[in-house]
């Protein structure tokens, strides 16, 4: 009795924990709603499976607790009964799948009409670039990265010459424009999340990964490392800022040209040139966003 | 005929193969330390696997502190809280959790549960003890190279386990390397014992239909381990080469914090495809002893017929089958080929439907049935609770898209701990307070038990379930401390105290099940042979606990299912496996059993 009763509390407990917790994700600010969607209709299927196991658990036990006289039932099994229950969880497990591989399907196919931009990641820090005026990103190569050339660009490429590059952990997009996140490390495993974009990919050194995403709302996000890299990992941090379009072009003009960069590399002269690898980068856990280098 | 219908005494089938020889030791040395008796070996690795495991415990503690009250304990530095999380994962998971369900139950167990008097190979057994002893040595000798531990993460991803800004690159990721490799030699011997014992060793009329769930589960569990673990092996050896000879496996072009490598050309990605081809079946290797031995426990407690046995079987073998190809879920981020993630989530959602089979059935098996809420019992239940929990949230997970906002999440850890750390935890508990009894003869001491149920339960469960929604907020795991952000409220930060403090006391008492268990083997209320009425053999032995050889001069001979609880017409409520028809006493009133009408008495 008092543990059928315990039972019932921790299912109820559950559901209140549920639906009163202040802990739910943060508001989205980009196009995946759908992702949120799909994890909805799965808290409503598995929620009821849930309870209804607990709810008939703690029925069984209170009406089925030993009692003298009592004999169990013998039946060693229930052939229909297995079967219909077999049938009825893959009616369910079917109508969680389904939408989750449309949308997954929306998450690998890259739209047209999407702007690239590059996260390049490394420990402990996040550096981006963009592909400037021709808007297509020259080739890259971890083993032509020197203090010369932070971002391994290959200087006979001539699509890299207007590459952007941004040697700040602060990148800006465009509010509705789809972009291609061209994610790539030069030494292990990272992993570039804004929470509230609810799109990641692990970078991969040695192989250029993706994906997309199309922020629907201005505002300034904490951008995570969510791959374990050692132990600087909780404190490679960085931030998103969306713009409106003409921030965003005024944004743009605080950095060099990959031209630029190495010609002001050649000179040692220049008022643009922040390309060496910013040592002072440390490790410094949990700064503000309001204190982080503004200097953009 | 039916797996449930009984045979007669004259058609038992004779033995196939000849008795085990069995080595007859003389000295203390060979009886208690180099032992070829199974029930010694499952000792000794249960001994073992809980010391250890009692140290990964405390290393939680000491990660709670940290992720509970970060900025307090000064000597927890990130390089020690990394430590701390890898030596926790990888103890828990393969030292003590696979340990303890193959290499303790399954050589407690098997012998004793098909009518067997020892393994087929004891000498191999034996060893297989060693070898893992010194395995765990190897593991506890990387807390003290310079360096100390590796910081990597249970999962042990190239580059960074082998670079200098992880913890242990130097000395501490080569110990754990070759403490897996010797730990998976150790296993091999061990497996090949329990697969063989069970396919030759079982008593006459022991059919593979007729063995108990707790077989079943231990010996699909030893299959998937001998096919799984040479994944591991020959990652952890590649790993090896790459941080001893400069091999390039896993290692491609690296720009280490300013300074080119010597490494080109190889793939972070194949070590993570092997590691995880390892990996998903090892969570089934824990899982499937668990479930074979609570389905035993709920139906002996609730002295009812596991409900739809034959089902229970298959639905162990294809779990364990389709174990093998979905093994990817766990890298849908990883930046593998994104179409592979369509195959993958399509196979993850497939298995959970053998699996929720399970769970109807656990729960049938207390419908209409006469439950008694012994310890044993209390813990079944809290596995299903805390299983179901754990396995839905699975499904949020194997959906390829879900999983992409929650990967690396505290989600995630909130799943694996409650589906692997409490609900596997919790079968443990049981099986040891319902066997117990037949390991020593005593009891073990019931209000020590109810303090150390209900603490265990409710606490484990307080703990990881606010997780999951830390996960949803978007609170990424492996962090040493989240410091400010923009999206992370700060009763997120007094959530993280309370679970600590919850964790703390879980953990207290664990000490009070400890303290139980060292009392009673010497306080203990006398138990008798079978003292919970049960119909398995090894309930069955002369000698409690068994002797040498286990059955006395004569084999056992079996001659019905495992499960004759509560059968119609029968004068007790069970009916032991190795009782004949003839045999049975009828109840007063009743002309036969398995619903013959019944006869007023005249």
């Amino acid at each position: 009795m008092v543990v059928a009763v315990i039972l019932l509390l921790v299912a109820i407990g559950t559901v209140l924990f549920h639906f009163l917790s202040p802990w739910w994700w943060t508001p989205i600010a980009s196009n995946w709603s759908y992702v949120d969607h799909t994890i909805i209709v799965t808290f409503w299927i598995t929620g009821v499976v849930f309870i209804a196991v607990i709810v008939f658990m703690a029925y069984c036990l209170f009406r089925y607790r030993h009692r003298k006289e009592r004999r169990a039932e013998y039946e060693p099994e229930n052939k229909k009964m297995e079967w219909w229950l077999t049938g009825l969880t893959t009616v369910g497990v079917a109508g969680m799948l389904t939408p989750g591989l449309f949308v997954w399907n929306q998450f690998v196919s890259v739209p047209e009409d999407a702007a690239e931009v590059e996260v390049l990641g490394q420990q402990w820090q996040w550096t981006y670039r963009l592909p400037g005026e021709d808007g297509v990103l020259g080739t890259s190569d971890t083993r032509l990265i020197s203090s010369d050339n932070p971002f391994g660009l290959n200087p006979d490429d001539p699509n890299g010459q207007d590459d952007v590059l941004v040697d700040s952990d602060e990148l800006h997009l465009q509010i509705d424009r789809p972009v291609k996140m061209l994610l790539r490390s030069v030494d292990v495993l990272h992993s570039f999340y804004v929470p509230q974009f609810r799109a990641k990919m692990d970078l991969v050194p040695g192989a250029v990964t993706y994906f997309w995403v199309s922020p629907t709302r201005t505002g300034t996000f904490d951008a995570l490392c969510f791959e374990l890299c050692g132990v600087g990992h909780y404190a490679m941090r960085g931030s998103v800022v969306v713009d409106e379009e003409g921030d965003y072009q005024a944004w743009l003009q605080d950095y060099p040209t990959f031209a630029e960069a190495s010609a002001a590399a050649r000179n040692e002269t220049g008022d643009k040139t922040k390309l060496v690898l910013n040592e002072d980068r440390a490790l410094s856990p949990g700064r503000p966003l309001a204190e982080r280098d503004a200097s953009q | 005929m039916a797996y449930f219908i009984p045979t007669a005494a004259e058609d038992v089938a004779p033995a196939e193969v000849a008795e085990v020889d069995l080595y007859h030791p003389k000295s203390f040395v060979t009886k208690y330390v180099f032992s070829q008796d199974a029930k010694v070996i499952a000792i000794q690795y249960a001994f073992t696997a809980i010391a250890i495991g009692l140290v990964a415990l405390v290393l939680s503690w000491l990660m709670r502190l940290q992720l509970g009250f970060p900025d307090t304990f000064s000597f927890i530095s990130a390089e020690a809280y990394y430590q701390f999380i890898t030596m926790h994962g990888m103890i828990m998971v393969i030292y003590l959790l696979t340990a303890l369900f193959l290499g303790g139950f399954g050589n407690y167990l098997i012998p004793l549960m098909v009518g067997a008097r020892d393994m087929v190979f004891p000498y191999v057994n034996m060893l297989s003890y060693w070898v893992y002893l010194l395995a765990v040595l190897v593991l506890v000798a990387s807390l003290f190279v310079p360096g100390g531990p590796t910081g990597a993460g249970w999962t042990l991803y190239p580059p960074q386990a082998i670079l200098s800004g992880t913890p242990g690159s130097d000395g501490g990721i080569v110990l754990m390397l070759v403490s897996l490799a010797l730990f998976i030699v150790g296993f091999t011997m061990g497996g090949l014992n329990y697969v063989v014992t069970v396919l030759q060793a079982r008593t006459r009329g022991m059919s593979l239909m007729r063995m108990p769930l707790t077989v079943w589960g231990i010996f699909v569990a030893t299959i998937l381990a001998l096919l799984a673990f040479p994944a591991l092996f020959v990652g952890a050896v590649m790993m090896t080469l790459d941080r001893i000879l400069g091999t390039s496996f896993f290692m491609p072009a690296i720009v280490e914090l300013g300074e080119q490598l010597n490494y080109d050309g190889g793939s972070p990605l194949l070590f993570q495809h092997l590691f995880w081809f390892f990996g998903h079946p090892e969570v089934y290797i824990v899982a499937l002893p668990g479930f074979g031995i609570v389905s035993d426990l709920l139906a002996t407690h609730a002295r009812r017929n596991i409900f739809g046995y034959r089902m229970m079987v298959w639905a162990i073998v294809i779990i364990g089958g389709l174990s093998f190809v979905v093994w990817a879920h766990h890298m849908y981020v990883s930046g593998m080929n994104p179409y592979f993630g369509f195959f993958f989530a399509t196979t993850t959602l497939i298995i959970a439907v053998p699996t929720a089979l399970k769970v109807y059935n656990w729960v049938l098996t207390l419908w209409r049935g006469n439950i008694h809420l012994t310890l044993p019992m209390l813990f079944a239940i809290a596995f299903i609770v805390t299983f179901v929990n754990g396995g839905i949230t699975g499904l949020f997970l194997g959906n390829a898209v879900v999983d992409v906002p929650l990967s690396d999440t505290m989600f995630v850890v909130a799943h694996f701990h409650m589906v692997m750390g409490v609900a596997p935890i919790l079968v443990i508990f049981g099986a040891i307070y319902h066997w117990y009894p037949k390991i020593t003869g005593r009891m073990l001491n019931e209000t020590l038990g109810q303090i150390h149920f209900w603490v265990t339960f409710i606490g484990a469960y307080s703990i990881f379930l606010p997780l999951h929604y830390l996960g949803l907020l978007g609170v990424p795991r492996r962090y040493y401390e989240m410091g400010e952000t923009g999206f992370i409220p700060p009763s997120a930060h007094t959530l993280n105290g309370f679970v600590s403090i919850v964790a703390l006391t879980v953990g207290v008492a664990q000490m009070v099940f400890l303290f139980n268990i060292v009392w009673s083997a010497y306080k203990g209320k006398k138990a008798g042979s079978n003292p919970w009425r049960a119909t398995t053999l090894e309930w069955q032995t002369p000698e409690t606990p068994p002797g040498h050889g286990n059955w006395g001069p004569e084999l056992p001979v079996v001659y019905r299912w495992a499960y004759d609880y509560s059968v119609p017409g029968a004068k007790e409520d069970f009916i032991p496996q190795n009782v004949p028809p003839d045999k049975v006493a009828i109840e007063d009133g009743h002309k036969g059993l398995y619903g013959a009408a019944v006869q007023p008495a005249e």
